[in-house]
């Protein structure tokens, strides 16, 4: 792909919008369409992208594969924990409520979290998944 | 009107579907699915499910697609062809859709406001999620808040699968064809 | 007109009956996992196409509006895409590990070399 100028250039015009859309999708998502899910497979797409164009190894300079292993794990352990922590406030598990003053606060608060959690671990595993396949080949 | 769409766009699914068992060349078989999802994202954008197109659009024709021309080129991407025809699955594949078809017949009718889907949590939610979350958006409401425990099961399972392709294909390639010849 | 209204869930049942079709007919591996997922796509539509009030708007509620489609399928629907893809993948990692071990990825082919043993 070294010599595609036109992907080249339109790549790099389109990468930051995608991962800027994605943390759009991701802290809009209470108010429209959105949330952890299609963010974090938008956010995982864009960085696809830039794999396909520039290069598997080039890709894992930016997303280093030590750090996006850790990153699939601490998306669930963050939406595990906001139980964890609700549960401790004197909740049930998963309940938000518990965790403002005001229950309302509370509950989107929760939501915020979760989806967050739930974000970083789609968009891990994507980006996993995507340079475990592109590796394959070379090894 | 908006029904006329959905039906237009539902027939182009059915002729990709089509051309997507038929073809022999896996290649054009992934592209044509990458088409297929971007068209059942649109379906979704018609029936009001646009957080569901979001996803698909991503997903399908996306990430999926990516995915499988990954696998072709590690493995092959013609598929052996096969002319002897089969009688017995397309039997079997008659049978089964015409049983589903008579099931259909008892289904409420599409766009119909009294069906049972719509009488049982779904009013509660669409009421009183935006005052119970300060959440406009119900369907992230539901899917955070009110069915987090679900939610929390399916982060785990894409977890899961994550981990399981690392299992698979993470470790360095080993020597397995050589090997076999000796066991 | 009013079988049009059950056109929907024909399209899917016939769309359901094509990944079957595939699955159960071909015997290509990567072929199988496109048929499973046609397979999922028709459930996908089957739950959407349920959803869908006459009249309704997207369920973002505000005040202009007054009828939403339900909003639980699509919360369901969302979710199953995205563990779908995930699944998948896990499903292609497979069979390009059986690629390396058997050099193959027909179905038959792999029953015959797993008869040889």
């Amino acid at each position: 792909m070294r010599h595609h100028l036109i992907l080249r250039i339109v790549a790099k015009l389109l990468i930051p919008p995608i991962l800027l859309f994605a943390l759009y999708v991701q802290f809009h998502g209470d108010f429209g369409p959105g949330g952890g899910f299609q963010a974090g497979v938008i956010f995982g797409a864009g960085f696809i992208l830039y794999a396909l164009i520039f290069g598997v190894e080039t890709a894992k300079k930016v997303a280093q594969p030590e750090i996006v292993r850790v990153m699939v794990a601490v998306g669930v352990l963050l939406y595990g924990a906001v139980g964890l922590v609700s549960l401790l406030l004197g909740g049930s598990y998963l309940d938000y409520s518990v965790l403002a003053h005001d229950p309302v606060r509370g509950q989107h608060l929760g939501i915020f979290i979760i989806e967050l959690g739930v974000g970083i671990t789609v968009a891990a595993v994507m980006i996993t998944i995507f340079f475990t396949f592109a590796s394959r080949g070379r090894s | 009107m908006e029904h006329l769409i959905v039906i237009v766009l539902l027939s182009f699914l059915a002729i990709t579907a089509v051309a997507i068992v038929m073809l022999h060349d896996l290649v054009a078989v992934v592209m044509l699915f990458g088409i297929f999802s971007l068209l059942s994202a649109v379906i979704f954008l018609v029936l009001d499910a646009v957080d569901v197109a979001f996803t698909e659009a991503a997903v399908g024709a996306g990430i999926s697609t990516v995915l499988m021309l990954g696998t072709l080129a590690l493995t092959t991407p013609k598929e052996k062809t096969s002319p002897r025809f089969a009688p017995i699955p397309l039997l079997v594949v008659i049978i089964t859709g015409a049983a589903l078809v008579y099931g259909t017949l008892d289904m409420p009718r599409y766009g119909d406001p009294t069906a049972a889907i719509h009488q049982h949590v779904a009013p509660r939610y669409l009421e009183r999620a935006p005052r119970e979350t300060g959440i406009p958006n119900v369907v992230t409401a539901v899917l955070a808040s009110y069915r987090g425990y679900d939610t929390l099961g399916e982060v785990t399972v894409i977890f899961t699968a994550g981990v399981g392709v690392m299992l698979l294909l993470g470790s360095p390639r080993r020597q397995t064809k050589r090997k076999r010849g000796k066991r | 007109m009013a079988w049009l209204g059950l056109y929907n869930y024909w399209v899917v049942i016939f769309l359901m009956m094509a990944g079957f079709y595939a699955v159960i007919t071909r015997g290509n591996l990567v072929k199988k996992i496109v048929g499973l997922n046609l397979f999922q796509t028709s459930v996908f539509i089957l739950y959407i196409s349920m959803s869908k009030v006459q009249g309704g708007t997207a369920p973002i509620v505000d005040n202009e509006f007054a009828i939403y489609s339900n909003p639980l399928p699509h919360v369901l629907i969302l979710t199953a895409i995205v563990v779908g893809v995930a699944t998948t993948a896990l499903g292609l990692a497979l069979v390009v590990r059986i690629r390396e071990s058997y050099g193959t990825v027909e179905e038959d082919e792999i029953h015959h070399l797993d008869k040889s043993f």
